[in-house]
């Protein structure tokens, strides 16, 4: 009633105020806004942020992980890296791996998600067996393998005479890479090939018809339509599966313990070993800051080039 | 244009499956084996399932325990993710166009490119600090670590609904918080279940994290326990087999039952 009165009497007050009522509303949306975000920003700040840079902090210094004091040794920590030959060593490992294993994981991938993609018999059966590496434990998808490598390819070369088999791969210091590279492969082509399925099925199945009337073979098909189609796809793959195997760590904990000797160590756990049992925590955090410069790099530079790749297309 | 089946592929795809069953079914026959058998031939179907193994490995891993240990890990891993990084995405998904908001969504999405190893060893020291070194500190960092990629799947869905519900409700007088849980959330979960089972399987199979983190070797998760007892189980690998095989039963079991929704969830996930 009192409302009706001030709205008739004077309607010039009654529309300021409803503005400074909107305008309170809209500024105590933004206050709930902020405060939406504030405890992810502070939480994520002091746990991913500060210890990133604290990593780069003692990158610096010499402490060993459990001294009370340390100094500073500027840049020593780095020019000693370039000259330890078991990090380079480590680097050159981790890059042939990871080279191999996201070319590997990529073919394999997406030969298979073609054929899941056929007119074959039970697609949703196949499709649930080939995703389910994606679902196992890393570590001991690892612990069965390396029993594998151990203790039955072995025998079944001794059995049946096969010389390459005789020997445990893993403690081959030549070929040890190859089992942990084979075991990656098997485990990671699960991810890999759910994604190219789901993109080889946005492809139109007429884009076929049409070209196979104009006489078009399946390799041609293949190269004009599907892959067109699917770049985006292959982009997303080949960025996560380098990803992934730079930081291999889990399948040779399992498998070979970075042996034997230095053969097998990856960067990771070059930095687990040396950082937390080796005394060596300001040299390891040194060694964490140039692999995080050469993921860093090596991700913005892929999706770069295949992005371009893509609008060439 | 109908085609009959593609023969010649399907029996492709069927000794690809072969490769991927086979490992598995070792792995089965070898845990239900005496030592003497598996001597014999580690191939051979097992005669006589001896199931003993398993009750040894339940005895010898705590086996329980350590499943109790993942199970609570991941459960509230999977709670707090959803219900704090789905808000946190909310909040960012309807402020893109303030600089703060902006920054911040660059901010968490670009630690998709930051290596663990160079958290790794500062974190340790800091979580023993502050007495984190436990379940709930591995609970924490999950929800934290997760945000990167969780708050880029959340926003790319978010911004996909239109304004028009929010403004209906904040018409009928509906606050920012009110808004998100009644109005935003429900809506949510297609994207939830996607973030849901991305979590879950990273938290249930993650091996490095709990590594490091965990001092107390009775709050050891089911990977981090086949590593703890890999030594221990020595030569006798019956025993171990057995152990493994109950640490990857529970997601096996889950997948079995839920397989479509799960390949379903991952797939939008990586699409977004």
């Amino acid at each position: 009633m009192k409302k009706d009165n001030v709205a008739v009497n004077n309607p010039h007050t009654s529309s300021t105020k409803s503005e400074m009522k909107t305008k309170r509303k809209i500024s105590s949306r933004t206050i709930a806004f902020y405060m939406m975000v504030l405890p992810a920003f502070i939480l994520f700040a002091t746990f991913h942020t500060f210890p990133a840079l604290q990593g780069i902090y003692y990158s610096f210094t010499n402490w060993n992980g459990i001294s009370l004091d340390y100094d500073f040794v500027g840049f020593k920590n780095y020019i000693n890296l370039f000259k330890d030959t078991v990090v380079k060593d480590s680097y050159i490992f981790t890059f042939k791996f990871a080279v191999m294993a996201s070319i590997l994981v990529n073919i394999f991938s997406l030969l298979i998600a073609v054929g899941l993609n056929a007119k074959i018999k039970g697609r949703n059966f196949f499709r649930a067996i080939y995703f389910l590496p994606n679902v196992l434990s890393v570590l001991i998808v690892g612990f069965i393998f390396n029993f594998f490598f151990t203790n039955i390819l072995p025998d079944v070369g001794e059995k049946y005479n096969i010389e390459f088999l005789t020997t445990n791969i893993l403690g081959n210091a030549d070929l040890a890479w190859i089992g942990i590279l084979l075991v990656f492969i098997w485990q990671a082509c699960a991810f890999n090939i759910i994604l190219y399925l789901s993109g080889l099925q946005t492809v139109p199945t007429e884009l076929y018809e049409a070209s196979s009337l104009d006489g078009a073979n399946t390799w041609q098909q293949f190269w004009k339509i599907t892959f067109p189609i699917i770049a985006p796809f292959f982009t997303i793959n080949m960025v996560l599966s380098m990803k992934n195997s730079l930081m291999v760590f889990d399948h040779i904990v399992a498998m070979t313990g970075g042996g034997p000797g230095y053969e097998t160590t990856s960067i990771s756990l070059l930095i687990y070993n040396g950082g937390f049992s080796g005394g060596e925590f300001a040299y390891q955090s040194a060694n964490a800051v140039i692999y995080f410069i050469l993921i860093f790099v090596i991700s913005v530079f892929q999706l770069k080039i295949l992005q371009k790749r893509e609008m060439d297309m | 244009m109908k085609q009959g089946t593609n023969w010649p592929v399907t029996i492709l795809i069927s000794l690809g499956a072969l490769l991927i069953l086979i490992p598995l079914y070792m792995a089965v026959s070898i845990a239900l084996k005496t030592p003497q058998e598996l001597a014999q031939s580690a191939l051979s179907f097992p005669v006589g399932f001896h199931w003993e193994n398993f009750t040894r490995a339940i005895e010898a891993t705590n086996f329980f325990n350590a499943l109790k240990n993942s199970a609570i890990i991941t459960i509230f891993t999977l709670l707090f993710t959803i219900l704090s990084n789905s808000l946190v995405a909310y909040a960012i998904a309807r402020n893109m166009h303030r600089k703060f908001f902006k920054g911040l969504y660059f901010y968490f999405v670009s630690a998709l490119f930051i290596p663990f190893p160079i958290i790794m060893l500062p974190i340790v020291k800091q979580t023993s600090a502050l007495g984190l070194n436990n379940p709930a500190g591995l609970i924490l960092l999950y929800v934290v670590y997760g945000m990167a990629m969780n708050i880029f799947i959340y926003v790319g869905y978010i911004r996909s609904i239109p304004k028009e519900l929010e403004e209906a409700a904040i018409v009928d007088g509906c606050s920012t918080w009110g808004v998100f849980w009644k109005v935003i959330f429900p809506l949510l979960t297609p994207i939830n279940a996607t973030v849901g089972i991305l979590t879950c399987l990273w938290a249930w199979n993650d091996f490095l994290l709990p590594l490091v983190i965990l001092s107390d070797s009775e709050h050891a998760t089911l990977p981090l326990v086949q590593y703890v007892f890999q030594t221990e189980f020595g030569t006798d690998y019956n025993l171990a087999f057995a152990s493994y095989l109950l640490a990857l039963a529970p997601m096996v079991f889950v997948y079995l039952f839920a397989q479509r929704w799960i390949i379903g969830g991952v797939v939008k996930g990586a699409i977004k």
